[in-house]
């Protein structure tokens, strides 16, 4: 019956359940955020790619890897409330000051069986 | 002196952003061609939760900026109103370009379907130290990807 079962890994989702699986515990909301900066080098290519228009590769790197990091510390502080996934995720970005932003993850955090 | 230099940095910018545009327009269409076995749907109620045996968040994120060319022909338009073409089409490619990053995300767990598909967007511009004003954004789909039991 558990021949499925993959360790503890988390499961997150952007819906408001766990497919095949009963929410046994909620735990409330869950957030990872990180604050990311890109060195001078990068932000100076997308400068001047910033005249011609089109994609500036270096910051979508750097946002995907943020995100990640982001939905891992989200992840983490589930894991220490006893939880096994993390539901209704949702991400909010914002610019903190010049060439750093903010990428946050948040969601609720529950215990499934 | 300033106005031909003016004119041929706006002119590089058209000529240059068009190209873009195009190869873009066309790498789109081929790779979305590619991809229609994975349907993206907006709703989450379209599958039944019981028949699914795997489901995991996925995302896929695009920066995009605009050039001179279109930063001008934006700030004119503002002048009169309506419609601002240019803008329009970077954000529909960014948009589409970001849902076909977030397939390629789902199709490495073999998904078969994409549910909830949500749209997140922020300006960027500050960001950039050598931005001049072009609007740099960043445009992010997510969803959540779901591997359904074979009949």
């Amino acid at each position: 019956m558990d021949q499925k079962k993959k360790g503890d890994k988390m499961i997150v989702t952007n819906i408001d359940a766990v497919p095949g699986k009963n929410i046994v515990e909620h735990y409330g909301i869950v957030q990872g955020s990180t604050v990311r900066a890109k060195h001078v080098g990068v932000d100076c290519i997308a400068g001047c790619q910033n005249t011609f228009g089109g994609e500036l590769k270096g910051y979508s790197t750097l946002l995907e890897e943020s995100r990640k990091e982001a939905i891992t510390r989200m992840e983490q502080q589930a894991g220490h409330l006893g939880a096994n996934a993390v539901i209704n995720v949702r991400f909010g970005t914002s610019t903190i000051t010049q060439g750093a932003s903010e990428i946050l993850a948040y969601g609720t955090a529950v215990k499934v069986e | 002196m300033d106005l031909i230099i003016f004119l041929v940095f706006v002119g590089g910018a058209y000529l240059i952003g068009q190209h873009i545009e195009k190869s873009h327009y066309k790498e789109i269409e081929k790779k979305e061609s590619a991809c229609l076995h994975i349907p993206s749907v907006t709703s989450k109620k379209i599958v039944n939760l019981d028949e699914v045996l795997d489901a995991k968040l996925v995302f896929g994120n695009v920066v995009i900026s605009g050039d001179y060319f279109k930063m001008i022909v934006a700030s004119l338009l503002n002048f009169f109103g309506g419609r601002v073409t240019p803008y329009e089409k970077l954000l529909d490619r960014a948009r589409r370009e970001a849902i076909l990053r977030m397939k390629q995300d789902a199709s490495s767990m073999d998904a078969d379907m994409i549910i909830n598909t949500r749209f997140e967007m922020s300006k960027l511009d500050s960001m950039a130290r050598g931005g001049g004003g072009t609007g740099m954004f960043e445009i992010i789909a997510y969803g959540t990807a779901v591997k359904l039991a074979k009949k």
